[in-house]
This record gives structure tokens, C-alpha cells and sequence, in this order.
């Protein structure tokens, strides 16, 4: 199948967010997508499978022009997209969800569940795939329910599969068996899309990357003849030399400190940390390995069995999150759409939410100043919002995490907590918060930021620990350590 | 330029204002009757007992929660009153109680849900039955009528000031001070985060606990509230009093345009909601429809409204 999309436009009333695209996509090769967030990778695929109409140009596959009245169709065409959120039914068994909507029936109209199973059962093992049929989606990790939402399309006569940043929430053993599914794919002659953030990954299993920025096409190319670098600058449209900026401010006394933390739940044990004022401490491991609930239980989310939390010297009590806010830690939680936002709030409705008490004058909320105050906190961040009425929801990934972070930022902490900080977010926008982070450490925040990113870690923080299965498995210093290092701790020389 | 967010939320109160205009435009084409000061008066009267519980309910479901326990909080916090009052307590002071009973009654609903982590429904499904049926077993199944021609509770449900009936006054007033208590203070804010998103209100330090216990309380003394200008009016206490009031309730909270997700609504919609039930009941009444079909026409009109508001989201609705 051969897909050529020329002069696509599209518009949401006046705000034209797709311009004179030119994109072919062939069966067979794996085609990259890249840009940052709110460059309209995503809206592209969407016009393609018939989400939205286009508003100009024309789709034509195998030279025939087409165009799709919804993604059912485009399906049953044989271009399936699976996105970010998948829509799995938790409380279904694998089986049904393949066959969702496209139930095998007999004459009569019974389910002809022999049969499904047979192709399910083909299916998995064309793609090497290997799940009981009748476990519940619920169960399964989200690297599985993946890999039923690509057994999904592959039973419903796969050409073009198209993968929205499908590698966010894996593990690495996870990603390395998506990454043979593709190659699977590939041989079978399916076309795949794969839209992602992720340089190491295009240039595995890419062999034509597209780079979009502000709705147009920048630039198409055989991934072998580019470069990170050369990707990087067609993302941003300028240089950016260092990913990670430099922080020169001094660190100063240890402000905060936890120890022999236990959690109720046995999700981990003894840890003991301390951060110093202007320190960024970062806390890496694998995922899994508790490091979210270990911030989690400090900020009073999840309970603790035993250990003392200790802020400028004092013994907190911390049994709800508004204690911890109330002693100045703030915490910006991995998930920004279900713990962090209110997503069809406003941005000033999300950002006030935790200092709404220090608005109130004698019993009554006064609207104006924290209306002052929330705007004055959206243009220190540059948030890119029409107004500060703008629902979060609008907003593009990297705008939604600094409306999260402002709403920190704005009970003034003392420590702030950033689990993943910079997951879903662009380039430009990573920068942006990677220098609100030295900015906030400079005038003596002490931060702990949990990532998964490597390079993130290594680039930006002072200090590094180390989380395997439950316990501190060590401590290196942010500055020459290496990822191999960090690797080894994390999976404990395995 | 002004947002979309803030501009929605004007377009959903004067929708519901315009439907409230055309249908007593309507009203009054097929009989003027309806358009008198001495009916509108008396329409707003009708409208109080439904008011106040409405009210309630607003702050109820604007956190995603629902109220069915309000009709049989209504009927045993106005027994136990009359009860009170039969055995001599002083009105003020009983009246007094009744509210307090009433705020203690969905007290224990907003207990149950928030710290027993149960679904509201469930909760106040129960409650309604074992507060009607303490209701039952207080009275003995007959009204409560001894004793309860006092001025002082006749004032509350027949009395007049300035030509405006009293309980009018009362709404006005309690209105005026949940309006403040939503749109103006820190709690109010509270309330719709929780609606919005529970887990990420309670991350941003709202105490969703307290919150949730406060405003079933709120429910509570607001259902209370309405049984003592019933009772007043009546000059009696019914164990029946308030059945399937719960229902006109939300149908007032809905008409008004608040979402039962949570989240989204504004108490003048849940005033204008009101005020459409009772001009549809008081009209029909007038023009001369009977009892049955008035219900079949408040049913559809209903869903009628809800349908418009639906199709209204959905195309806002994009990616």
C-alpha cells in the first residue's frame, strides 16, 4: 500500500494547525514522525484515519483518491492508529478485546468463540506474542495491552499501523519486544508510523524520519543520513547546543531529610536520604523499583509504617498531602492528566489550587489577586496560553507541565518533588524546565526529581541515588558519573 | 479576549434563562392569569420548598455526589421538631434544632462516603430508607398536628414582610449566602476541584474529607430547612412529607446546568432550574392541564433540556 497525502491543510476555525503537507508513507518501511509537542503529528494521523476532515488537499492510496468518514473505517481499510491512551476495557478478557465490535458469529447470531480463539491464537504466534486469551485487560502491563492493540489491528487486515509515542510507559524488556513485533511487521510488509520524542529509538528502527514543526513538513530523509543534532535543530528551528544547562549556584546545608522510611504497603524499606538547599538530587532506578512511592508516602498520598521526615531541623508530621504543602513540599506527580490537573479547568483555576487559602481576607476569596498572581507566575514560566482563563486541557504537553509546575512554584517550597518532570515533553519546553529547576535551586529549593531518563539524570543533577526493589542500592555524584554506573546499580550488577 | 471556558459557562445559564422566559411567554399567551403579581408571588412561594433542597443538591453534585436522602431528612428532622414542640420546648429553640438535625442527618451520609469511601448513591439510598423509617416509627405513622399553630413557626411558612411572602425572604437569603459561600470563599473552590478531578484536588492540599462531610451537612440543614416552611404552612408534620422531592431536586440542579460528573454548574442555574419546574407546574395548573399530563410535560421537558445541553457539549468537543 502506498499512501501520498499532498497539500494537506487543516484548521480549527481560524487556528490553522496543518499547512501544505506533502508525506508518503509506503507498506513495508518504518516511517518516523518527529517534532515537538503541538507540531501536529498527531493531528496528521488523525486527518488521515478520518478523525478530522482536512480542510484542504487530498489523500490518495495506491493512487486512488480516499478519504475516510471516521477511523473505523480507515481501519477496516487496513490503517490502524493506535494512540498514547489506549482504549482498553480493564474488565474484558484479551479475547474479546480483539474481537471487540468484530465479533466472529455464527448463522444465528451466537459468538463463534472457537473460531476467534483459532486466529487470536494465529495471531500471537505470527507475532510472537504471548498472553492467555482469557486473562482480564485490567491485569495485563501497558506493554501488553499494547501488544493486543497491534494484535487487534493485525487481525483486522493490517497495511499501515501508526504508533503514537508507543514506547512512553514501557520497560526496557518491553520496548525491546515491541521493537522485535515491528521488525515482524515489517517483514510482513506493514507499513508503520512511529511517532515519538526519543532519538535512540528512531534511528533503531526507523528508515525515514519526517520532521514537523508548527504544522509543516521541515523535512523527510532516509534515517541513515541524519543526525541527532541535525534532528534536534529542524525540531526547535535553532541550535540548541547543550540539552542540559549549567547550574553554577552554590548548594547549601542539608534542609531536608528522611530516614528508616517504611512503607505500609511493603513497596519499600530503610531509605534515608537528605537534600541540601540549591542540591537537585535525582532519584533514578528501573521503573518499578518504588522510587514514586517513595515520594509518594513523604507527601502524605500513600502511608508509611515508620520513619521521621525532618524539614530545617524539625520532625513534620505528614499524614495528608495539605500537611505537606503546608510545610512548604511541593510534589509534581508522574501522571500530569490524572494527579496533576483538573483538565477541563482553567489554567488559573489548576494553578491557584494549592495556595487558595492565602487568598481569603476575612473569610472571603479575592479573586482578583490571586488572578494577579497566577498571571504573574504563567509569563515567569512562559506558559503559551491565550489567557489565563485558557482550559488546561488545550494546552500542548509541555505548556500542561509548566501550568503543573507554576501551580509548585507558586506555594514558594521549599522542597519540590518532580517525579518525571519531563515525560511527554518537548524539546524546547524540556530546556525551559530543566532551567526552572537550576533557577528555583539557585534561590535555595531543594529539589528531588525522579526520572527515568538517563541522560536527564546525568545532565542536570547534583547527586544521583540509585533505587533497586525497594532499597537504596547506592549513591554517585551527578557530575562524572556514567550511565553504565547508574545501570549497574539499578540492576544491581545482574 | 475573554476565554472559552468563561464564556460557556455564561452561555449555560442564559440558555436556561431563555427557556425559562419562552415557556412563561408561552404560559402567559394562553392564559394571562399566569403573568399577575399575585400569582407570580404565589409561584414563587411554591418554588421555596424545592429551592432550598435544589440548592443543596447543587453543591451535592457539583462534587459528582448525588443527594437521595434529602426528601426523608426533610420529613424526620420536621417530625422530631413537632415532636419538640409538642413536649413544650420554645419554638425558636426548636426550629433551631430541626436545622441542626437535619445538618447532623446528611452529616452522617457525608461520613459514610467520604471516610467509608462508598458511593453517595448507595449511601443516601440507605439513609433515605432508615430516616423515613425512623420517621415512621417517631410518629407512629399519623401527622404531627398538637400545638403547632405558635406565631412564631406560622411566621416562618405563612407570614409576609413587605408584601413578599416570608419563606421567599428565606430563599432569597439563603441563596444569597451559598452563592457567596460557592462562588466567593476557599471551601467553594474546594467543592469544584473535587468535582473536576478528585485525586488531583487532593494532591493540591484540598482536604476532600471535610469537604465532602460539609457539604452533605449543608444538604442536610438545606432539606431541613424546607420541612419547616412545609410544616409551618401546613401547620403539621407528615411522616410522608418530602417523598420524591430528591427527584425535583436534581431535576432542578440538571435544568440549571450543572454537570452530574462534577465539576462544572453555578448556583443561579440551579435558581433558574427551579424557577422552570415551578412555572411549568403553577402554568399547566393554570391553563388547565391535569395533574397526570403536567408530570408526563415536566418529564419531557426535562429531557428535552438535557438533550440540549448534551448536543451543546459535543460540539465543543475536539481534540
Amino acid at each position: 500500500m502506498k499512501i501520498e497525502m499532498t497539500h494537506i491543510a487543516k484548521s480549527f476555525g481560524s487556528n490553522q494547525v496543518l499547512k501544505d503537507i506533502n508525506l508518503t508513507l509506503n507498506s513495508g518501511e518504518v516511517h518516523a514522525l518527529m517534532g515537538e509537542n503541538g507540531a501536529g503529528k498527531s493531528t496528521l494521523m488523525n486527518v488521515l484515519t478520518g478523525l478530522f476532515p482536512a480542510t484542504g488537499g487530498q489523500i490518495s492510496i495506491d493512487g486512488e483518491t480516499k478519504s475516510f468518514a471516521n477511523p473505523k473505517e480507515a481501519e477496516l481499510f487496513g490503517i490502524s492508529f493506535i494512540h498514547q491512551e489506549m482504549n482498553s476495557w480493564p474488565d474484558m478478557t484479551v479475547l474479546e478485546n480483539l474481537f471487540l465490535g468484530r465479533e466472529i458469529k455464527r448463522a444465528g447470531g451466537l459468538l463463534n468463540n472457537k473460531e476467534m480463539k483459532a486466529r487470536a491464537k494465529d495471531a500471537f504466534k505470527q507475532l510472537g506474542v504471548n498472553i492467555p486469551l482469557d486473562t482480564l485487560i485490567g491485569t495485563l502491563s501497558v506493554g501488553q495491552q499494547q501488544m493486543i492493540e497491534i494484535a487487534k489491528s493485525f487481525l483486522a487486515n493490517l497495511k499501515i499501523l501508526i504508533m503514537d509515542e508507543p514506547t512512553a510507559a514501557l520497560t526496557e524488556r518491553e520496548t525491546n519486544r515491541l521493537f522485535a513485533v515491528i521488525e515482524t511487521l515489517k517483514a510482513k510488509g506493514v507499513g508503520i508510523v512511529y511517532i515519538s520524542h526519543r532519538m535512540e529509538e528512531i534511528f533503531k528502527v526507523s528508515q525515514f524520519v519526517t520532521v514537523m514543526r508548527d504544522g509543516q513538513i521541515i523535512d523527510t530523509k532516509p534515517t541513515a543520513e541524519t543526525n541527532v543534532d541535525e534532528l534536534v535543530r529542524k525540531m526547535v528551528g535553532r541550535e540548541i547546543t547543550d540539552y542540559y544547562p549549567r547550574k553554577d549556584t552554590p548548594i547549601g546545608d542539608v534542609i531536608f531529610s528522611v530516614s528508616h522510611l517504611n512503607s505500609a504497603g511493603g513497596l519499600f524499606e530503610d531509605i534515608s536520604f537528605e537534600v541540601r538547599a540549591g542540591e537537585i538530587l535525582a532519584f533514578s532506578g528501573l521503573m518499578g523499583a518504588g522510587r514514586t512511592e517513595v515520594m509518594r508516602a513523604i507527601f502524605g498520598i500513600d502511608k508509611l509504617k515508620s520513619g521521621t521526615v525532618t524539614l530545617n531541623g524539625k520532625q513534620l508530621r505528614i499524614r495528608k498531602p495539605v500537611d505537606a504543602i503546608r510545610h512548604g513540599i511541593g510534589f509534581l506527580t508522574e501522571d500530569r492528566k490524572t494527579e496533576g490537573l483538573i483538565l477541563d479547568f482553567s489554567i488559573r483555576e489548576n494553578v491557584v489550587l494549592p495556595k487558595k487559602d492565602s487568598f481569603v481576607r476575612r473569610g472571603l476569596y479575592n479573586a482578583k489577586a490571586a488572578a494577579i498572581f497566577v498571571r504573574d507566575l504563567i509569563n515567569r514560566l512562559s506558559v503559551k496560553a491565550t489567557s489565563d482563563e485558557q482550559l488546561v486541557s488545550d494546552l500542548s504537553g509541555g505548556n500542561q507541565q509548566k501550568v503543573v509546575m507554576a501551580k509548585w512554584v507558586g506555594i514558594s517550597p521549599k522542597v519540590l518533588i518532580l517525579d518525571e518532570p519531563t515525560r511527554g515533553v518537548d524539546v524546547g519546553a524540556k530546556r525551559e524546565i530543566y532551567e526552572l529547576m537550576n533557577e528555583l535551586a539557585g534561590r535555595g529549593v531543594a529539589i528531588v526529581m525522579v526520572s527515568s531518563d538517563l541522560p536527564e539524570v546525568l545532565g542536570i543533577s547534583d547527586r544521583i541515588i540509585v533505587m533497586h526493589e525497594g532499597t537504596i542500592a547506592g549513591q554517585l555524584p551527578g557530575k562524572g558519573a556514567t550511565q553504565e554506573q547508574v545501570m549497574q546499580l539499578a540492576t544491581l550488577g545482574e | 479576549m475573554k476565554s472559552l471556558g468563561n464564556l460557556s459557562k455564561r452561555f449555560s445559564s442564559l440558555t436556561t434563562l431563555a427557556a425559562l422566559v419562552i415557556l412563561m411567554v408561552i404560559i402567559t399567551f394562553i392564559n394571562p392569569n399566569f403573568f399577575t403579581a399575585n400569582n407570580l408571588l404565589n409561584l414563587l412561594l411554591q418554588v421555596t420548598a424545592n429551592g432550598f433542597i435544589a440548592f443543596g443538591m447543587t453543591f451535592v453534585i457539583l462534587t459528582g455526589g448525588i443527594d437521595l436522602s434529602v426528601g426523608a431528612i426533610l420529613a424526620l428532622s420536621s417530625a422530631l421538631a413537632a415532636g419538640m414542640i409538642g413536649a413544650g420546648m420554645p419554638l425558636p429553640l426548636a426550629v433551631f434544632l430541626c436545622l441542626v438535625i437535619g445538618a447532623f442527618l446528611g452529616a452522617v451520609n457525608g461520613f459514610f462516603i467520604a471516610y467509608g469511601k462508598m458511593a453517595p448513591f448507595i449511601v443516601t439510598l440507605a439513609t433515605q430508607m432508615a430516616y423515613r423509617g425512623l420517621t415512621l416509627v417517631f410518629t407512629n405513622g399519623n401527622p404531627l398536628t398538637n400545638k403547632m399553630d405558635g406565631f412564631f413557626l406560622a411566621f416562618i411558612g405563612q407570614g409576609y414582610l413587605f408584601g413578599i411572602p416570608f419563606p421567599v425572604i428565606i430563599m432569597i437569603i439563603a441563596f444569597a449566602l451559598l452563592f457567596v459561600l460557592l462562588h466567593k470563599t476557599s471551601f467553594g473552590k474546594s467543592v469544584y476541584a473535587l468535582g473536576g478531578n478528585e485525586k488531583a484536588a487532593y494532591i493540591a492540599g484540598v482536604q476532600s474529607n471535610r469537604v465532602k462531610v460539609a457539604i452533605y451537612t449543608i444538604s442536610g440543614a438545606m432539606s431541613a430547612l424546607s420541612g419547616l416552611v412545609i410544616t409551618s404552612r401546613l401547620s403539621s408534620a407528615t411522616p410522608q412529607a418530602g417523598s420524591g422531592y430528591e427527584m425535583f431536586a436534581i431535576a432542578a440542579v440538571v435544568l440549571g446546568g450543572t454537570s452530574l460528573m462534577g465539576g462544572k454548574g453555578r448556583l443561579t442555574g440551579t435558581m433558574i432550574g427551579v424557577l422552570i419546574i415551578g412555572v411549568l407546574n403553577n402554568g399547566l395548573n393554570i391553563i388547565g392541564v391535569s395533574a397526570f399530563w403536567q408530570q408526563v410535560v415536566e418529564g419531557v421537558v426535562i429531557l428535552v433540556a438535557v438533550l440540549i445541553d448534551v448536543l451543546r457539549n459535543r460540539k465543543s468537543l475536539r481534540m
